[in-house]
């Protein structure tokens, strides 16, 4: 259902700074495949996320979506692009549900209430649909992150340091998630500190700062 | 598109009602700044209705300017921008609908509230009218020229005052016509028109060019 893609990046650097965080990575994902993204603090794994999103310019380099640029054909690559942030990307005074549907929004997707109901539920936050989301804890902000995932039609999910603040269980609704949409022929691109296991064939691993 | 700009403007109203001292600021400080003429400069009529119009414009920048950082920097802080930077509309329609609920959120209660502090000045009726459609037609480019500042200015430390210095020079050009429509409208025949027209294409101008400028300067400053 979902036609093949690559995500190509060629010899990026990238200096913040003076401090050069890496210099000439290449990396290339298909659909079905997986990046894991490892690294010590600092050592620029939110920045390669963000270079790959298109959202930072890389000081050389180039990454290109089915081999056209990211930046240049911007509208086709963010149409098919999730990118979950390190920030929350939650309003404190917004409720789940409206937090919710405004990022759907901003995807080009517009749920039925009876549809949104159903994704917080699933992402375990039953009873806190239309809570103040100020009220709630780091983990159920992630959570109402997290329920995204669910209802998007995107093909490469970026996702930085998804696995933080959450408990056991939302833990491995995530990893089920995620291991659906690599079956899926998606792209998944995931930077971590934690060791999560993830049932996928086709995985890449890049440790960054070393 | 249409869909994504009515989203966006219903939030930014949302917001505002569960947070409602930013709107209630500046619309205080408006009338404050207005009311604390009268009192230093004394009744005389004469006096007052001369320099009604320009305290009155006067008192609408700076009060346009008090709210305008935050214009995108909540959206800055908790990552919301970001993902506005990611869809795959134009970001000129996110922006344009951002703006737009700033300016019902900051332009709009000015523009209601001005008949009532204009009281103070014993201006005649024709001279409230015109009051209120100068700035009417003139808050709106206030809120979008200030949009190209906030986003120049956003994640810096100290941003609220280059911002001021940005954007106030930039504002010059519809205090002096907003100013000068008041004033025309004291004399019988002056040719108001001509300053509502010259207001109306200051505003359509910034409309047009803002959004555009602001989006490219978002990128960069997110970078």
């Amino acid at each position: 259902m979902i036609d093949d893609a690559v995500l190509q990046a060629k010899g990026l650097t990238c200096v913040r700074g003076d401090r050069r965080l890496f210099s000439g990575l290449s990396v290339c994902i298909e659909s079905g495949g997986l990046l894991y993204l490892h690294g010590a603090n600092g050592a620029g794994k939110t920045t390669l996320l963000r270079t790959l999103c298109g959202l930072f310019r890389p000081d050389e380099g180039q990454v290109s979506w089915n081999g056209k640029p990211v930046r240049a054909s911007s509208e086709e690559f963010f149409s098919r692009l999730l990118y979950i942030g390190h920030q929350p990307a939650i309003k404190p005074e917004l409720t789940p549900l409206e937090n919710l549907r405004i990022s759907c929004a901003l995807d080009g997707l517009y749920p039925e209430a009876g549809l949104l109901w159903d994704i917080l539920e699933r992402a375990g936050l039953r009873g806190f649909e239309d809570l103040s989301a100020g009220n709630l804890s780091q983990g159920q902000k992630r959570r109402v992150n997290l329920a995204r995932l669910f209802v998007n039609d995107a093909l490469l999910w970026v996702l930085d340091e998804p696995f933080n603040a959450l408990d056991a269980d939302a833990v491995e609704i995530l990893q089920t998630v995620i291991a659906n949409h690599i079956a899926g022929r998606g792209i998944v691109i995931l930077a971590t500190h934690q060791e999560i296991p993830l049932p996928v064939d086709a995985v890449q691993c890049l440790r960054l700062g070393e | 598109m249409w869909r994504l700009f009515k989203t966006i403007v219903l939030r930014d109203l949302l917001l505002a009602l569960r947070r409602r001292t930013e709107i209630l600021m500046t619309l205080f400080f408006f009338i404050v700044v207005i009311s604390l003429f009268p009192l230093g400069i004394g009744t005389d009529r004469q006096v007052l209705v001369q320099i009604a119009p320009g305290v009155v414009w006067v008192a609408a920048l700076l009060a346009s300017m008090l709210v305008l950082e935050r214009l995108f920097a909540a959206d800055y802080l908790d990552g919301t921008l970001e993902q506005m930077l990611l869809t795959s509309q134009p970001l000129s329609i996110v922006v344009m609908a951002k703006v737009c609920a700033h300016w019902l959120l900051t332009g709009l209660p000015l523009v209601l509230i001005s008949p009532l502090v204009a009281l103070q000045y014993r201006l005649e009726d024709e001279q409230i009218v015109s009051m209120i459609w100068s700035l009417f037609l003139g808050t709106p480019a206030l809120s979008m020229i200030g949009a190209i500042g906030a986003a120049l200015t956003l994640g810096l430390r100290g941003g609220g005052m280059l911002l001021s210095l940005l954007v106030l020079p930039l504002y010059i050009p519809v205090l002096v016509y907003g100013a000068g429509a008041i004033a025309a409208g004291a004399v019988t025949n002056a040719p108001q028109q001509a300053y509502y027209m010259l207001l109306s294409a200051f505003t359509f101008l910034s409309m047009a060019l803002a959004p555009w400028a602001t989006s490219a300067v978002l990128r960069f400053s997110l970078e």
